[in-house]
């Protein structure tokens, strides 16, 4: 019998554009030792690591065995875990399993990307089959770009309702020290009158390259509520990473991964209502348009409804619903680590210490992942003991 | 088997990911690359924890998984002794020598830690526990092979 | 540990060259293979775990290339980047932790890439990548290191090809039979001494599967299950010379943790067959000492006295090991899916009489930084 998870303690960097000062191993390091800290225990207390993040955006080959020294594991058991921008959602769920397998007993979870050392999109566009799609649609931009533009088409959603979602998050940013866009909001007229990349998406719709990195402790039950007064514990987690080929993806239907992995998490966590079920959502949203489409496949509202459910404020601090307390992946993407990030950013949420970012009386939150071939994680995490 | 793959030509396709890099080195590898290419000089420092002597230097002991505070650095060789080597035969363009050449790892004096580096010259006098000596470029650039090699000293 | 079992199996042949297989259709054959290995249907299995790694695979988020073909289509799925042992370690995890049945599945197609710029890119940038050193030449150190301070000879490790590759005359799958003397290792060109030629694994195409199932999934499967007893791994450090290359500590830490979970007390009377990371052949002695199945130090005497020979009294790579065909991040999960089958007794020609026990064993990092050690069991 599967033994029950929780979060314990959560450590992040302070994240940015360009982090100089410290090379990946170090950086690691830095949300390594804060997570420990967070969590009152010493690396030698950890059992087991998991660590990931994407290949080429710093090519370091075997990035477990590279890393040791910063993560902990010298003599330590160690794998790494990586699809992409799920990545963190990835190494969230690996560290479940380590921990509810029973052979180990408090694992450290970590997820990384120094995205300044590389060009992203040069090595982001490699992710598609070298002989059918890298020379012709491949990369972030252009598949986005085409949902976003189908999604106006079929719903007669506006730039403006996207652009509502960026400045959600960047307004949300102001509360997060750790968010790259810490301090810096922007306005709707800013969105509109940002550089346009691949329409209708334009530089402040997507999310910024960030160096940075984030670790979370999972401990077994009879562990995890000696550890700390209010762990959180893992509900439910779900996966769908179908799509192998961007041109397989169907627009018109809705996000359907996400659909999917939330029915199966939904139903596994007995949630019946999101909007009134969840008390905070961190989000893996890359890009503005995704705030309005791909919260209708989390069943938020319906099909369509999305740019009126965040118009109405539903979706901000002291909403029905508050989404990315945190500032979002709009205001931090570090890849390797943004979706551990959402996972973390939810746990802090429900162990209470969220600070200025505090959503109040956190019992059920949701955390996704997003990436590779429009593939989608669900995590749903809460503070009573399921 | 379908009568088409009898004579199917199998085709490939050539390709490169090219994605240029630009490393962070770190404010302490930054401290011993500036002292390799300013001063010729090979620096470590020493966990405070279990004393070992780093080199190349770290941030953090790796075992103690303590940081290794400021005023812990000690300047290391620049002789040392061979404790393992192998001699390369074979040419590859990653590698900075032309074959025959050999990679060593080399405890430098004062460091308990092993140093991996080239050894070019007098590859059949090589030996487990043979002493040698940093050669450094005359033109440096903050860079591990401003440290052209190590060169063998005379028993 | 709850009683979990390895219930299907498959690998492709191992080549040089796959010239008409892409990734997806090696994931495929096996794939399908597996679970008719195993008796099952897609809808037997539960969850799946692919394994692949963006430098050897030439893109990002490699795993998305094999998704549907290993039929996660509407499953959950995740993927290790590393070898298929540990791939095989979280699929176990994962039926230990709720799932029912997990299919594994690894490929690689070593020949559509460059394994020396590949290998290069796992070390260091700032302080060891532009040196050069590749999978071949740090090797080349460790071999050296370990023959030095314990005077392994290189016919003994020379044995160890001789062996190796002559097993591999009995697996179907191997790449590289070969009827060879250790004159003709000793002869065979130098590559960065002390290995030579005949010393080093080539660089194969391959994949492989495995399903992993529950107790009362296992009852169901088509085949005797082969029962994981003790799995673990762990990792030394990561600077070679912070390592001390001539004592495998991360692969003792592991192997006792295994035994300790399967009841193993005497791994040298207790284990029947051995099938691990020979890289290289100096690797075979270095892991059997790790593994304590000689005192450190005594690896080449083990080989030189024919123990480890498929008639001896503990066979170690029956298959031919990883010098007869090493499809890098497959090879770990072939050494399991080996001991599987000599626990199975379908091993054919390389059967080991009345085997009971199996150790698998998968490496990761340079010189064996990371090692994945599994004790299997017909019982
Ligand atoms: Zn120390």
């Amino acid at each position: 019998m599967a033994r029950r998870v929780a979060i314990v303690g959560a450590g992040q960097t302070h994240h940015k554009s360009h982090r100089l000062d410290v090379n990946g191993r170090e950086m690691i390091n830095e949300a390594v030792m804060r997570a420990l800290a967070d969590s009152e225990i010493t690396i030698t207390d950890i059992d087991a690591i998991i660590i990931g993040n994407m290949d080429h955006f710093e090519s370091i080959n075997y990035v477990d065995t590279w890393s040791v020294e910063g993560s902990g594991g010298v003599m330590k058991p160690i794998m790494k875990v990586t699809t992409g921008g799920t990545t963190g959602t990835s190494v969230a769920i690996a560290a479940y399993y380590h921990v509810a397998s029973g052979l180990f007993d408090r694992v450290l979870a970590i997820g990384w990307e120094k995205n300044s050392e590389s060009d992203t999109t040069a090595a982001i566009v490699t992710c598609s089959d070298p002989v059918w799609d890298r020379f012709s649609y491949s990369g972030a931009i252009p598949s986005l770009a085409t949902e976003a533009s189908a999604y106006m088409e079929q719903y007669g959603a506006t730039q403006e309702d996207a652009a509502r979602v960026a400045v959600r998050d960047r307004t949300h940013a102001l509360n997060n020290p750790y968010a790259q866009m810490y301090n810096r909001p922007i306005t709707i007229q800013d969105v509109m009158e940002s550089s346009m990349l691949a329409y209708p998406i334009k530089l402040l719709d997507v999310c910024p390259r960030t160096d940075g990195a984030c670790a979370v402790v999972f401990a077994a039950e009879g562990i995890a509520e000696k550890m700390i007064p209010r762990p959180a514990w893992i509900k439910s987690t779900a996966v769908r990473h179908t799509t192998t080929w961007f041109g397989d993806v169907d627009y018109d239907t809705g996000m359907l991964s996400l659909q999917r992995a939330a029915r199966e998490a939904y139903e596994k966590a007995g949630i019946k209502n999101p909007a009134e079920d969840f008390d905070v959502a961190e989000l893996y949203l890359p890009y503005s348009y995704a705030g309005l489409k791909w919260i209708e496949a989390l069943g938020f509202c319906g099909p369509g409804e999305g740019p009126a459910f965040v118009g109405e404020g539903n979706t901000d601090m002291g909403g029905i619903i508050p989404m990315n307390p945190s500032g979002g992946v709009i205001s931090t993407n570090c890849i390797g680590a943004t979706a551990l990030l959402r996972v973390a950013e939810a746990a802090i949420q429900i162990m209470g210490k969220g600070e200025k970012r505090q959503v109040p009386d956190v019992k059920t939150a949701l955390a996704t992942g997003f990436g590779g071939c429009w593939w989608s994680d669900v995590v749903i995490l809460t503070g009573d003991k399921p | 088997m379908a009568a088409w793959l009898q004579d199917v030509e199998d085709l490939t396709l050539k390709g490169q990911i090219n994605v240029p890099y630009t490393w962070s080195v770190g404010e302490v590898g930054s401290r011993f690359l500036v002292a390799l290419r300013d001063e010729e000089k090979i620096l470590g420092n020493r966990c405070p924890s279990c004393n070992t002597v780093y080199v190349p230097p770290r941030k953090n002991c790796g075992s103690c998984f303590k940081d290794i505070d400021d005023n812990q650095w000690a300047e290391l060789g620049p002789e040392g002794v061979v404790t393992a080597f192998t001699i390369v035969r074979y040419d590859y363009p990653l590698q900075p020598a032309k074959a025959p050449f050999a990679y060593a790892i080399i405890k430098l004096d004062g460091a308990d830690v092993g140093f991996v580096h080239l050894i070019r010259q007098g590859l059949e006098k090589l030996r487990n526990g043979v002493r040698v000596k940093a050669l450094f470029k005359e033109e440096r650039t903050g860079h591990i092979l401003d440290i052209d090699s190590f060169v063998l000293l005379e028993a | 540990m709850e009683k979990i079992a390895i219930v299907g199996v498959a690998q492709t042949k191992y080549e040089r060259r796959k010239k008409g297989e892409i990734f997806y259709d090696m994931v495929y054959e096996v794939t399908t293979k597996a679970m008719e290995d195993a008796g099952y249907t897609l809808d037997d299995i539960d969850n799946v775990i692919t394994v692949s790694n963006d430098f050897w695979d030439g893109r990002t988020i490699s795993c998305m290339a094999v998704q549907e073909v290993a039929g996660a289509h509407d499953k959950n799925v995740s993927t290790v980047e590393g070898d298929g042992a540990f791939g095989a370690f979280y699929g176990a995890m994962r039926v230990l932790g709720g799932f029912k049945t997990t299919l594994v599945v690894t490929h690689s197609k070593g020949s559509e890439g460059d394994s020396k710029v590949i290998t290069n890119a796992m070390f260091d940038p700032v302080y060891h990548r532009a040196l050069g050193l590749d999978a071949i030449s740090s090797s080349a150190l460790q071999a050296q290191a370990y023959m030095e301070k314990y005077g392994i000879t290189e016919e003994q490790c020379a044995m160890v090809s001789v062996k190796n590759h002559g097993n591999a005359k009995n697996n179907p799958c191997a790449q590289l039979p070969m009827n060879i003397t250790v004159e003709d290792v000793m002869r065979s060109r130098k590559i960065a001494d002390p290995l030579k030629l005949l010393d080093c694994s080539p660089v194969s195409d391959g994949a492989a599967a495995i399903i992993i199932a529950d107790k009362d999934s296992a009852k169901k499967a088509r085949n005797t299950p082969v029962w994981i007893k003790g799995i673990a791994h762990c990792s030394d450090a990561y600077f070679l010379g912070d390592r001390d290359l001539a004592d495998p500590r991360a692969l003792k830490d592991a192997a006792a943790r295994a035994y300790a979970m399967a009841g193993i007390t005497r791994p040298r009377d207790e284990i029947d067959v051995v099938e691990l990371y020979d890289a290289f052949s100096y690797m075979e002695p270095l892991w059997l000492e790790g593994m304590g199945f000689c005192n450190q130090g005594d690896g080449g005497r083990m080989i030189e006295k024919g123990i480890s020979v498929k008639g001896g009294s503990l066979p170690v790579n029956p298959s031919g090991g990883v010098l007869s065909a090493h499809p890098v991040l497959t090879a770990g999960l072939a050494r399991i899916i080996e001991s599987t089958l000599q626990l199975r007794g379908e091993a054919d020609e390389r059967q080991v009489p009345g085997a009971r026990t199996a150790l698998a064993h998968g490496i990761n990092g340079p010189c064996g930084q990371s090692h994945c050690v599994w004790i299997l069991g017909r019982e």
